[in-house]
């Protein structure tokens, strides 16, 4: 078995708040492998854009605090790497692209301007190369006529367009791992379509891993290799993409699965998930999920599940895949 | 009754003394309210407190300096300076939370109004805010306090009309922001009228704007209530205000200091007290440092 | 056939754009242009579209919360497009409001208790003791406590907070409803239970909605008929079951292909159309779709397609409308 390209181990993360410590991470794993899309599907609160963004050490600290564990990113553990190593890994060996692309491009700069800036920040080019390198790299996400498009503000593009823009940026320096935060929920869904195919085209072509991350179990299902789901700040089954959509073996995931109205089949009423989603300040006690859980039985209250391969490739922490 | 009230209030109750406990906590809001706790308990009980009587007239000890029987000395007519401070607290006080509440009040209707139903009668008030904006507030506030004729409560009134348009102009911003909500749709569609609105929906949101303006402002009131004395125009004597003081003191600045040193030096306390505890609430009401 | 609750007729809504120094009129923002629709007693009209299709702005008219340019409005047969003041207050009991944001949707300086209550006090149905018991009531109905009254707006859960906008909608017992986006922000599996709730309410008590929103699997679970909108006019309006067995616009169909299902089994290109949602300043000539449709041809780029009613209850406005769709829709 290859080495995998990310491995995060036990990774806990906490916010120090007026109100009490959030648990907000507890005992993370994650395995992402060369050239895989692996999704991270979860609810809001659930943790996933913090699991993100602790890849990269973006967690503010104040009031956030990694507390332990390790990403080993092609064999180095960047939670103990210098600020130096960090930000050559930042940008291009490890990008990222989040949810509200307005937010992550600069008002005052054109888009060439920004471009060319993150291309000649890790790549040792002139200006001139640099805009060549930007024109290719709009071409690769088929944008039409590149080169008007670089003397543009954000503000002038839509909402895909800039979308793609990120995408072009964050994928100039060829990274090997790209994190996408819900990069598509806030555009509109035939524009979704568009830039989910070309995302999807370019990374394989180029070879580049991605983490996406989404609440939007048809996305993921339509893109994804592997699939993780999160609940309450833990990681509750994770499998190939199939096998997970046909099979889930976590009542939670089931239960996210039945509770989605469906384009084709009739759902009346739609099964629901009782109960909500707990605050990590004071998660429940053993699984997390018992409270909600319609098959929790006698362990479920007070023994947190180990997180276990029940079928090949197929890992669920639950107690009904036993732990014996 | 009251178990009805703790119902309702409960999370307003919570919050009150979650601020207390925050105010508790920080530096610059202890020692502001310290000062004000001393100006306001002078003012209360000034009667008890303060040695002699603030009109008393004793012409053998005028003009004396600091000493045990009088610690602040005397001013031109034997009268007991630190009496008259104490006494003139309460005048302060009572001058800048009136003008607060004449102003708040005012300004916050005034600026709810105008924010709320916007366009034309928007653009009417603010001009006119604007209008009074453009005069120097201690200029305005002569003028006003010339014509109504020289008076403590027609100092009041002059003060009070020239805080007006700040609290007017900030109110009015927040009733800008709160407008674009979607509650004020959903009861504009269950067909409540804009009066209702106003009163029910945006004002009560402008609140705690409100106060930390009236905390930063009371400073500059007082000072401007001062200023108005100063010049003959507020307080009358005998009065013990303390910017009256401060006006006939400064004929004697050169060889007896303390008549308007110390008076001059509790406006400033006050002032400062008053500014640096408004400091302090804002930013602990401030939204976000809160969560 | 019954009168219907909702008739919209040719409805209107341009916004001016002010430009320049001056501040002159420079264009119009063409949010509505001609929509029509009709919601019958006790069903669901699902309204869906982009973001700047005007569906937004389509409920805000019915609501009489902004200001028609022109066409009609009848509820219950009589026009109140030009109601106003007194008479409006009248009506607005019956046309009622449920919004997206659960963050801005409630007032976070009002208890629940009045937040829930105001409606009756301002339309002077009830007082004091009487609105406290409604308020219960109701919001039991909606699966809150009675506890919940004396409490405010952050202390509740996003599906918690719609219950509560949801339950002062219903408290003046109205006829029509607009749902505007009301799950778009709400998690997965607390969208199954507020739809759930919807639709068992609107059977019990024969309420009538307009449910807008831009997610079709939304749409489909709660509507009887659906109206499809792009760029301000409405191309395509069908029974639930027809549009998605048989969709007829090149839009509607675009758009049901571009939803992706949660079944990685049936994999295809979700790229569909090309080019961005136009703007409604800048509208294309003739039908408003031609630039992205792949089905465009010269007099689409000239004339606007009038609506023709294809079927039984089925309207599309489109020169070249699918019929050979029926055999390729069984995908």
């Amino acid at each position: 078995m290859d080495e995998p390209l990310l491995q995060m181990k036990n990774l806990s993360v906490r916010f120090f708040t007026y109100q009490g410590v959030v648990r907000a991470l507890e005992n993370v794993d994650l395995t992402i492998q060369r050239g895989e899309i692996m999704g991270l599907v979860g609810e809001t609160g659930c943790g996933k854009s913090v699991l993100a963004r602790s890849i990269l050490r973006l967690i503010a600290d104040p009031p956030g605090k990694i507390m332990g564990g390790e990403v080993f990113f092609k064999g180095e553990d960047i939670l103990k790497v210098s600020r130096k190593r960090l930000r050559e890994i930042r940008g291009n060996d490890i990008s990222m692209i989040f949810q509200e692309p307005m937010s992550s491009l600069n008002p005052v700069f054109t888009v060439g301007n920004q471009m060319q800036e993150v291309v000649i920040l890790h790549q040792k080019v002139n200006s001139l190369q640099a805009k060549d390198i930007c024109i290719q790299m709009l071409q690769q996400v088929k944008m039409p006529d590149p080169e008007q498009i670089l003397s543009k503000y954000p503000h002038e593009l839509s909402g895909g367009m800039r979308q793609r823009v990120m995408i072009a940026m964050e994928l100039s320096c060829r990274p090997d791992l790209l994190i996408a935060d819900e990069p598509t929920t806030a555009l509109d869904v035939t524009v979704q379509g568009q830039v989910l195919t070309i995302l999807d085209d370019l990374v394989r072509r180029l070879g580049v891993s991605v983490l996406f991350i989404s609440h939007d179990l048809g996305v993921i299902a339509q893109l994804c290799d592997r699939v993780s789901v999160m609940y309450a700040g833990k990681i509750v089954e994770r499998a190939p993409v199939w096998d997970l959509f046909a099979a889930p073996k976590h009542p939670y995931t089931h239960g996210l699965l039945q509770a989605i109205p469906s384009v084709d089949e009739e759902r009346d009423p739609l099964l629901v998930i009782a109960g909500t989603v707990p605050g990590l300040i004071q998660p429940p006690e053993g699984c997390r999920f018992h409270p909600r859980c319609y098959r929790r039985f006698e362990p479920c209250d007070h023994v947190v599940p180990h997180f276990r391969e029940d079928k090949k490739n197929h890992f669920v922490a639950c107690h009904l895949y036993g732990d014996e | 009754m009251w178990t009805e009230f703790r119902k309702e209030h409960a999370w307003q109750i919570k919050e009150f003394f979650f601020t207390l406990r925050l105010l508790g906590r920080n530096p610059s809001a202890v020692a502001g309210f310290v000062i004000i706790f001393i100006m306001v308990w002078m003012a209360l009980f000034a009667a008890w407190l303060s040695p002699y009587d603030p009109i008393h007239i004793s012409l053998q000890e005028r003009l004396s300096s600091p000493s045990s029987a009088h610690l602040f000395g005397t001013d031109e007519v034997g009268r007991d300076i630190l009496s008259r401070i104490m006494y003139g607290a309460r005048i302060s006080l009572r001058i800048g939370v009136l003008v607060i509440l004449i102003a708040g009040g005012c300004g916050a209707i005034i600026g709810a109004i105008s924010g709320y139903l916007g366009q034309r009668i928007d653009n009417l008030i603010m001009r006119v805010m604007d209008v009074i904006l453009s005069f120097p507030p201690l200029v305005l506030a002569m003028a006003l306090a010339a014509a109504l004729g020289p008076s403590l409560n027609n100092a009041i009134l002059a003060v009070a009309f020239v805080m007006i348009p700040k609290f007017a102009r900030m109110v009015r911003g927040e009733a800008l922001a709160v407008k674009e909500k979607q509650f004020i749709a959903a009861a504009r569609a269950s067909g409540a009228k804009s009066l209702w609105i106003i009163l029910h929906h945006i004002l009560p949101n402008c609140f705690s704007s409100v106060i930390i303006l009236a905390t930063l402002i009371l400073g500059e009131t007082i000072l401007i209530a001062a200023s108005l004395s100063f010049i003959g125009l507020g307080a009358q004597p005998p009065t013990p205000e303390w910017g009256a003081m401060v006006s006939v003191g400064r004929k004697f600045l050169m060889d007896q200091w303390w008549y308007a040193t110390f008076p001059g030096l509790f406006i400033l306390m006050t002032v400062i007290g008053f500014n640096i505890f408004g400091d302090a609430l804002r930013d602990i009401l401030d939204p976000r440092i809160r969560r | 056939m019954t009168t219907p609750v909702i008739q919209a007729i040719d409805l209107v809504k341009y916004f001016p754009i002010y430009g320049g120094f001056i501040g002159r009129k420079v264009e119009y923002l063409k949010a509505v242009d001609s929509v029509s629709l009709t919601i019958h007693q006790g069903e669901t009209l699902g309204l869906v579209g982009e973001s700047g299709c005007g569906k937004t702005t389509v409920g805000y008219l019915i609501l009489h919360l902004l200001k028609l340019d022109r066409g009609n409005i009848l509820f219950k047969g009589v026009d109140v497009s030009t109601l106003r003041g007194h008479e409006l207050q009248k009506i607005r009991k019956n046309l009622q409001v449920v919004f997206q944001d659960p963050q801005s949707s409630l007032d976070p300086r009002m208890l629940i208790k009045k937040t829930v209550g105001y409606p009756l006090e301002v339309n002077g149905i009830a007082k004091g003791a009487e609105v406290v018991t409604r308020v219960k009531t109701i919001l039991s109905e909606v699966g809150l406590d009675e506890d919940h009254m004396y409490r405010y707006p952050h202390e509740f859960s996003g599906g918690q907070r719609q219950r509560i906008g949801i339950a002062r909608a219903l408290i003046t017992g109205p006829e029509f409803i607009v749902f505007d986006e009301p799950t778009s922000a709400l998690d997965v599996s607390v969208q199954a239970q507020i739809l759930n709730l919807i639709t068992e309410l609107q059977r019990r008590h024969g309420y009538s909605y307009l449910f807008i929103s831009h997610d079709l699997s939304v749409i489909k679970h709660v509507s009887h008929r659906i109206a499809v909108m792009y760029l301000g006019k409405i191309v395509e309006t069908a029974p639930k079951a027809t549009l998605f067995k048989h969709p007829l616009h090149p839009y509607t169909r675009a758009l049901l292909t571009s939803v992706p299902k949660p079944d990685p089994g049936k994999r295809h290109s979700l790229e569909v159309l090309s080019g961005d949602v136009p703007s409604p300043v800048n509208v294309p000539s003739g039908c408003r779709f031609h630039p992205r449709c792949p089905e465009m041809t010269e007099v689409c780029r000239q004339d606007e397609p009038v609506t023709v009613e294809v079927e039984t209850a089925h309207w599309v406005a489109c020169h070249h409308p699918s019929t050979k769709n029926l055999e390729r829709s069984n995908q």
